[in-house]
């Protein structure tokens, strides 16, 4: 019988093995899957994890790892200020939507003219465009004490068809053919978010994420609000007496997740992406919640899981084409690093007891 | 480090790092929008693959990656390909028109198709198939078959495809059936198989006896053939699994003559940038056989304006038309150019209802 | 414009069928959450249910074995955030999550050589002279047993949460899971079989879906179904019979809007596709004024500390 047992402090040595462990038992599993298949199972984690980082055209590879890692960081690092207060912000596809129309509407709006403040308006605007669209549950759970997890999902939905009705009306390209979708960014040269050095892959937003992190990181480590998030996330009574103002904290979570969402998607409507289209948000919000909880909600911790996220796409995009890997085997190999890690987490805070239990 | 990291990226912008390098097999890639198991607009295009693959044999190696969002994912998947040495790729979705354009900028020596868009350069070609063809012998056999005067049809999205396609078909059930009444629902959805066997009922419901649909999946069928008494036409694939009833027909997406004619070009080096919009002539666009549930001289009628159109010797839209609002579109005798068409915007006179915005 | 063509016996006999896979999704997943659980995997358990449902009806040439593989299929891949929130004590939220990522690529594996098949066609219960009642007859006696089942489901919950000791054990441990531990309940035990109950509904609503409302396979054929089951118990306020009736409101929503659509009348159907969503989040204000709410434990990970 085995039995778990709370340790008094959380294993360092434990939260920093846990997600080398889940990624080596990902490979043995994923690898088995790929036989299964029928594929080489050596060759295929090879191409998901090598090739990308050190293969032949890993020159192009790599900043292609910031382009897809950016939003994801970007967003879960705000999500897991929440997160660790205990306040669960999963809208933000919503709010990364929102941001995104936001911005490119402004851009839209002064199409064609030439001026070096579209741009900078264009990321206050995304920026505002998710912050307010995440004070939406903010404020109702403040007001009315709503749960902040389903108004924030509920959200997501109204975005989406938001998000349609604006490329097939509003925001339609009028040179476009009547096809939907907006115009293209990338060639109104004041509102594209461009590489700031070309083949980099290093445009704007991956300059935000870092800078996301580095605040972050600070935030919790040293100021009083970050010790004040950790405070109620971990005893929420307690964080009470001390003078928490528990609807601020809401707020700023909240107000923070929204704003950081809402720039990833203005960042990439405005730069990799180019146009508000139907199908534009492919998920990041959502990954994203995924790559915090991988994160281990630590600053540094999300932004090498932003990076592992990011392999895992562009290396299964790689395994796809050369091994012709079917993309569900892909999902399910990431759904079975995230179960990994999340199984193998209970190892941070518990350790395992071997033995019959004993009679309380 | 840094270096050979500049020269790879210059060699990268140079093309050089390309398939240029002599190969015995030509590599032909292929970008698909959603998974191959669609059923439907992917599924017809990895047919097409899977054809360039038995025409050739040995002589050709097919990649293919699938449910590639638009956008940068897009993007790196078809540079990869490039990188990894194809020669020819296709990439089969609106969406990736802008992604093509920018990849192909990248890789002059790689030869890029996409489907459906309207941008090109030296090295990209675009193909579309020209189904408003195929709508045009559903409308007929669909006009002569409705009893209730009325059909019903399904749109993904109010786009110019669509569009023309609803034109079409009304023009021609008008033309053998002055009282037909078109009823259009849109979905909202290029995917949604529960959403569109709704679609149809309700059409059922509010009296249509014949269903054209936009969409792909079999939904529209399965709902058809549980009403009774109601036609449907297979889109994208043949769907002969509902024939002969509701299925009396279909539209089939065939893409493999066009994919193993540009394959064939590039092996024999003519490949050439061109703007290619082929309809039921070339095989593009196939009539799925029309089933015995269609009265005989109707399927005559139906095959008779299928080689006409096959011959070029009639165009679907031919004047006298006006549009919905009462103005003259085409006169006499009078044929749309592929420009009209392309951006259609507009219903012909007779429909009702108005196109969302 | 010509509003007469909508039928509204037909209208609401449509209701009937197409609100059946959210309400047994939802219906399952209110018991999970009465118990404290939140499992956001429901999309993932749906389309799982589908695809296990389509194989085995396929196979078996029986519809009635499809939908009890569908409940084996979407129960199973439960258990796998049963070992996760149960045993693992892994946070839900991202759970849940991972299993609709893992359950949508996992179904598609299953479901590869099975693109294109027709399976076989489950008949409409036939109930005699009560289908021959005018009117009522037509919306209430004409529809397949699979939506009668959910209906005897959503019956069998509401009466099982209130009337039985089971059922007030599970509100006890979804309210409060440590008092409900300190009076001697399995906290786990009882989770964990709510969880799979949970898993098998979302299941049968998937095949529900694979075999009756379309049927045929494509990967990703649920298209969000499992999110609005979860916007639905929350409208509930966790409440079965709520659920019915939310389950044909979201349901009617649908209908309603291809029903004007086709009569004619000019609807900006994105606005009202999303108006499910804003009344729902205006139903969760309300109810916050209100006595009935989330259950206390909702979401929190137990772990008997003695």
């Amino acid at each position: 019988m085995i039995r778990l047992e709370k340790r008094p402090q959380p294993s360092r040595q434990m939260a920093l093995a846990t997600p080398l462990l889940a990624v080596l038992a990902t490979m043995v599993f994923g690898g088995l899957l790929f036989a299964v298949l029928g594929k080489d199972p050596v060759q295929s984690i090879l191409t998901i994890f090598w090739q990308p980082l050190f293969g032949e055209f890993a020159f192009y590879y790599r900043p292609q790892l910031l382009v897809k890692g950016a939003p994801l960081v970007l967003i879960a690092m705000g999500l897991a200020l929440g997160f660790r207060a205990g306040i669960w912000n999963i809208g933000a596809e919503g709010q990364y939507i929102m941001g995104a129309i936001c911005g490119a509407a402004v851009a839209l709006a002064f199409y064609p003219l030439d001026a070096w403040w579209i741009f900078p308006l264009m990321v206050i605007c995304g920026g505002l465009g998710g912050f307010l669209w995440a004070m939406i549950p903010g404020l109702l759970k403040v007001k009315f004490g709503t749960n902040e997890i389903l108004v924030s999902l509920m959200l997501v939905y109204v975005a989406e068809q938001f998000l349609s009705s604006m490329s097939l009306g509003l925001l339609k390209n009028p040179e476009g053919y009547g096809f939907p979708g907006s115009r293209n960014l990338q060639q109104y040269a004041s509102a594209h978010n461009a590489e700031i050095i070309a083949g980099s892959g290093m445009h704007w937003g991956v300059v935000a994420a870092l800078i996301a992190v580095i605040f972050a990181y600070v935030l919790l480590t040293r100021h009083r609000l970050g010790f004040a998030i950790r405070v109620t996330g971990e005893a929420p009574r307690a964080a009470r007496f001390g003078g928490v103002n528990p609807a601020r904290l809401v707020l700023f979570c909240l107000g923070a997740s929204g704003m950081l969402a809402g720039l990833a998607g203005m960042f990439e409507v405005a730069g990799p992406a180019g146009q508000i289209t139907i199908d534009f948000n492919v998920g990041y919000g959502f990954t994203a919640i995924i790559v915090a909880f991988l994160g281990r909600l630590h600053p540094i911790g999300i932004l090498l899981a932003g990076a592992l996220m990011a392999l895992t796409y562009i290396g299964g995009d790689i395994a796809q084409s050369q091994l012709g890997l079917p993309a569900a085997a892909i999902q399910v190999f990431q759904g079975m690093l995230l179960f990994f890690l999340l199984a193998l987490d209970v190892l941070t805070n518990y350790r395992l007891r071997f033995g019959a239990a004993e009679v309380a | 480090m840094t270096f050979t990291k500049l020269m790879a990226t210059a060699a990268l912008t140079l093309g050089l790092a390309t398939g240029a390098f002599a190969q015995d097999k030509t590599k032909v890639g292929f970008v698909f929008v959603g998974p191959v198991g669609d059923g439907g607009w992917t599924y017809e295009h990895n047919q097409g693959r899977l054809a360039v693959e038995k025409e050739f044999g040995d002589k050709v190696e097919t990649v293919y990656v699938e449910s590639v969002a638009e956008g940068p994912d897009s993007e790196r998947v078809m540079t990869q390909m490039a990188l990894d040495g194809a020669d020819l790729i296709f990439t089969t979705s609106f969406g990736y028109m802008d992604p093509t354009i920018n990849v192909a900028a990248k890789f002059p020596n790689v030869k890029f198709e996409h489907a459906t868009g309207y941008k090109r350069a030296d090295n990209v070609s675009t193909y579309s198939a020209r189904f408003y063809e195929g709508r045009a012998i559903q409308g007929h056999i669909a006009g002569a078959m409705t009893k209730s005067n009325i059909v019903g049809y399904i749109g993904s999205f109010p786009i110019p495809e669509v569009i023309r396609g609803i034109n079409s078909a009304y023009i021609h059930a008008k033309k053998v059936n002055p009282d037909v009444q078109f009823k259009i629902i849109w979905a909202y959805t290029w995917f949604d198989p529960a959403k569109e066997a709704d679609a149809a009922k309700v059409l059922i419901e509010q009296g249509a006896d014949v269903i054209l649909q936009h969409t792909d999946s079999t939904a529209p069928q399965a709902a058809a053939q549980k009403a009774g008494n109601v036609i449907t036409f297979g889109q994208a694939s043949d769907m002969a699994q509902y024939a002969p009833m509701p299925r009396v027909s279909s539209i089939i997406d065939n893409w493999a003559p066009y994919y193993i004619a540009r394959t064939k070009a590039v092996m024999d080096g003519t490949w050439a940038s061109t703007d290619t919009w082929d309809g039921i002539g070339p095989g593009m666009v196939g009539i799925g056989e029309i089933s015995d549930a269609v009265p005989a001289e109707v399927k005559a009628e139906a095959l008779a304006l299928k080689d006409k159109i096959a011959s070029g010797e009639y165009h679907p839209f031919t004047g006298p038309l006006k549009k919905q609002d009462g103005s003259d579109w085409l006169a006499e005798g009078e044929t749309a150019d592929d420009g009209t068409l392309a951006g259609m915007n507009f219903y012909v006179e007779g429909i009702e209802g108005d196109i969302p915005q | 414009m010509d509003l007469s063509v909508i039928n509204p016996i037909l209208l609401l006999a449509a209701l009937m069928s197409a609100a059946t896979p959210i309400l047994l999704a939802a219906t399952g997943e209110l018991v999970v959450e009465r118990a404290g659980v939140l499992n956001l995997g429901v999309e993932g358990m749906m389309i799982v249910g589908a695809i296990a449902g389509f194989i085995v009806a396929v196979n078996t040439g029986s519809p009635a074995l499809g939908f009890i593989g569908a409940a084996a299929g979407g129960a199973v891949l439960s258990l796998l955030f049963v070992f996760l929130t149960q045993v693992a004590l892994a946070n839900q939220v991202a759970s849940g999550l991972g299993l609709t990522l893992f359950g949508l690529g996992l179904s598609a594996l299953m479901g590869q050589s099975y693109v294109g098949v027709k399976p076989p066609r489950m008949a409409d219960l036939d109930l005699g002279p009560l289908s021959d009642i005018p009117v009522l007859g037509r919306i209430l006696f004409s529809h397949d047993a699979m939506v009668y089942i959910g209906l005897l489901i959503v019956l069998g919950v509401w009466a099982g949460l209130k009337f039985t000791r089971a059922g007030l054990v599970l509100r006890a441990v979804g309210e409060n899971h440590d008092a409900a531990h300190a009076l001697g309940y399995k906290v786990k035990r009882i989770r964990t079989l709510a969880i799979l109950f949970g898993g098998a509904c979302a299941g049968m609503g998937g095949a529900y879906i694979s075999l009756i409302r379309v049927p045929q396979w494509t990967e990703g054929m649920t298209a969000g179904v499992g999110w609005i089951a979860l916007a639905l118990v929350v409208f509930a306020s966790w409440k079965p019979w709520r659920v019915l009736l939310g389950a044909y409101l979201f349901g009617g929503i649908t209908q309603l809007q291809l029903n004007l659509q086709g009569a004619g009348v000019a609807i900006p159907v994105e606005y009202l596709a999303m108006s499910p969503y804003i009344v729902t989040i205006i139903v969760l204000v309300i109810l916050s004024a209100d006595k009935s709410r989330a259950p206390g434990s909702l979401g929190r990970i137990f772990h008997a500390s003695h």
